[in-house]
């Protein structure tokens, strides 16, 4: 996937430390363009430490990074002028309309005032906010105030946007507006995007690869679909059944126990059965059930979506504490 | 040759100007978004207001005053200058006003600027644009002083105009000179509170804390280190009722030494000598120094002269507070933890 295309960001062994604590350590990191790529951790993993590093806001305690071939730490300026970047917990000035904030970020960007004016304009329509443009920020919902901070970090025209969590405290409608905008920019305009997040189903949704952060550590990185199969490798296959009727559930034990590639089935809880397989058998498991009369409700294989991995890695780390 | 050394000189003020001015991108930006906030903001109104009334109000009484005190006496020297120090009935002089709300002005401007926009979260949004971090904190800074600059020349102007029309007497080259340096140094002693408040507004992330010690400092600098320097005097060197001259002369150098340190005592010393031209010195003076003196004004340029060390101190102390925020500022983690 990430061939022989052009990587914008790159970082090699980078770690940051304060003090004891280690943020981030040896992280290494390729990200193409045109890429949705997410970094997605728990609270307190080291992706806004990461980010920062990528700004050159905080200096890295060893290691390198190049974003668009610069060194971020020492050329800031062209790094930021090309670079957008949406903070955790955005703020505006409140006292100041959605449209005279933007203009300010256009101002620091030495936009001249009409090119200004129209980008602006344009971009308060692509995010949907052109009724409320001259209303003062502090009238905006939380969900207005994400796609106001989308509006400003696309302001000076970037061919990179990280996005530090930018759906946390939305409503779901407003969380999928904000990402349909997002995977918008990412197709038709080849823009390179950085998204970091605990959310899960999210990332899932938007992003073409991954990488988990526990800790300041990347414990699985690549395109979700080979992410389960890359992580799981030796785990043996488990694949989850549920019959209707707690009656039946004994009975389709016993059936599915004859199958050549199951090992053993386990019951677990009121009516889900684990059947341990040699291979991914989900077909013959379920027109077995459905040719003997059994009604089947659910069938799942399970470690190999991403909030498996996502949930024992959650556990792993917090199990070391 | 001369036109080479024109040239020289050209290129050098060309350097100069971009290296404070364009050069440094999005101290414009910052520069013109803070002095839309001030002149927008009900703070800066209301401030600008309390003083703008009080300083009509002190120079309207004095006015009244001095025009009874001519026509009485017939005495005309420096009466322009009269205007702004002396004391109605129970009103306090001019300089009294912006000495005193001068500091609150600058406190107000100031206290929030740094941790104000932490707070908001902008100051994130703010370093991620392609400017120097530096022109944040120089651009509120010079925002800051441009207002307050602003706001003291039109005050100065309103209110010598006003007492231009009352009194009906116009004051001489050497008064207005006077006059507009007293301006410049009102606008100097509030920009050292507004570059406390700015450091004040580094050091703490809450803006009720800088707020609070801003005010703390001003009651201290301004009430209390005139006393304490008695105090201190006293126990240092006690001077009884029989004390020796020499006693008495170390006890008054030292109070004055101690009360200097702070700018209230330099601003008013300064504001003394250059409004009241007859004031010839600062400080205690020996029988055999005025003996044989004849009294009289002192030309502007020696008055200039008396207070220099005065205003250099508040100059130093400006740029130290302003020095100590800008470093502190610049190796501070911008991240909001």
């Amino acid at each position: 996937m990430t061939g022989n295309r052009e990587h914008v960001i790159r970082t090699e062994n980078l770690t940051k430390r304060y003090g004891q604590l280690v943020a981030v350590k040896d992280l290494n990191l390729e990200i193409a363009r045109g890429e949705v790529f997410g970094l997605l951790g728990p609270n307190g993993a080291g992706k806004t430490t990461t980010i920062l590093m990528l700004l050159g806001l905080t200096e890295p305690t060893a290691g390198s990074v190049r974003v668009l071939g610069r060194d971020p730490a020492r050329e800031a300026l062209a790094v930021k002028a090309r670079v957008g970047y949406l903070p955790e917990d955005v703020g505006f000035y409140e006292h100041l309309t959605g449209r005279q904030n933007l203009m300010y970020t256009a101002d620091l960007n030495g936009l001249d005032p009409a090119e200004a004016t129209r980008r602006v304009e344009r971009l308060l329509g692509q995010v949907g906010l052109s009724e409320v443009a001259d209303k003062r920020v502090e009238q905006y919902s939380h969900g207005m105030r994400q796609r106001l901070g989308l509006a400003d970090v696309l302001v000076k025209d970037p061919e990179i946007i990280i996005l530090d969590e930018p759906t946390q405290g939305i409503d779901p409608e407003g969380a999928e507006e904000l990402l349909a905008l997002i995977r918008d920019l990412s197709r038709n305009r080849g823009m390179t995007v950085l998204i970091s997040s605990h959310l899960l189903d999210q990332m899932q949704r938007i992003c073409d690869r991954v990488a988990i952060f526990v800790r300041g550590e990347v414990v699985a990185e690549g395109p979700i679909e080979t992410l389960g199969r890359q992580v799981m490798r030796g785990e043996p296959l488990i694949v989850e059944v549920e019959v209707a009727g707690p009656d039946d559930v004994d009975e389709a034990a016993r059936s599915l126990a004859g199958l050549p590639e199951v090992q053993a089935v386990d019951r677990s809880g009121e009516n889900l059965l684990l059947v341990r397989c040699s291979a991914d058998v989900r077909e013959h498991i379920a027109s077995h059930l459905i040719q003997r009369g059994f009604s089947l409700r659910h069938l799942r294989l399970r470690g190999y979506e991403l909030s498996d991995i996502y949930m024992r890695y959650f556990r792993g780390g917090e199990g070391h504490v | 040759m001369s036109e080479r050394r024109r040239d020289g000189a050209a290129l050098w003020l060309g350097r100069l100007r971009g290296y404070l001015w364009p050069g440094a991108p999005g101290l414009r930006a910052v520069y013109r978004k803070e002095m839309a906030d001030h002149i927008n903001s009900s703070r800066f109104m209301i401030l600008a207001a309390i003083v703008a009334i009080a300083g009509l109000a002190a120079i309207y009484v004095a006015a009244l005053n001095i025009r009874a005190e001519v026509r009485r006496t017939a005495e005309t020297g420096f009466i322009f200058l009269r205007l702004f120090t002396a004391s109605g009935g129970s009103l306090p002089p001019f300089t009294s006003f912006v000495g005193f709300l001068g500091p609150l002005v600058g406190l107000a401007l100031g206290f929030d600027a740094i941790n104000g926009e932490r707070a908001r979260g902008t100051l994130s949004r703010l370093v991620a644009q392609p400017i120097y971090r530096d022109s944040v904190i120089n651009g509120k800074f010079l925002a800051g002083i441009a207002i307050i600059a602003m706001m003291i020349f039109s005050l100065g102007l309103i209110v010598a105009g006003m007492g231009l029309s009352l009194i009906g007497i116009p004051p001489t080259a050497e008064e207005a000179l006077r006059i507009l340096s007293y301006l410049v140094l009102s606008v100097l002693y509030v920009a050292f509170w507004l570059a406390l408040a700015l450091l004040f507004s580094v050091l703490f992330r809450q803006t009720a804390t800088s707020a609070l010690a801003g005010m703390a400092v001003w009651l201290f600098l301004g009430v209390f280190l005139g006393l304490l320097a008695g105090l201190v005097a006293d126990a240092l060197v006690p001077v009884g009722s029989d004390a020796d001259p020499g006693a008495v002369l170390r006890h008054e150098r030292l109070q004055l030494a101690l009360g200097r340190l702070s700018p209230t005592i330099l601003y008013d010393e300064a504001t003394l000598v250059l409004l009241q031209p007859h004031v010839r010195t600062l400080g205690p003076v020996l029988l055999t120094q005025v003996y044989g003196a004849v009294p009289g004004p002192l030309p502007f340029g020696q008055s200039l002269l008396l207070i220099w060390p005065q205003l250099t101190g508040l100059v130093a102390a400006t740029l130290i507070c302003f020095a100590i925020s800008y470093v502190l500022f610049m190796r501070q983690e911008i991240r909001a933890a």
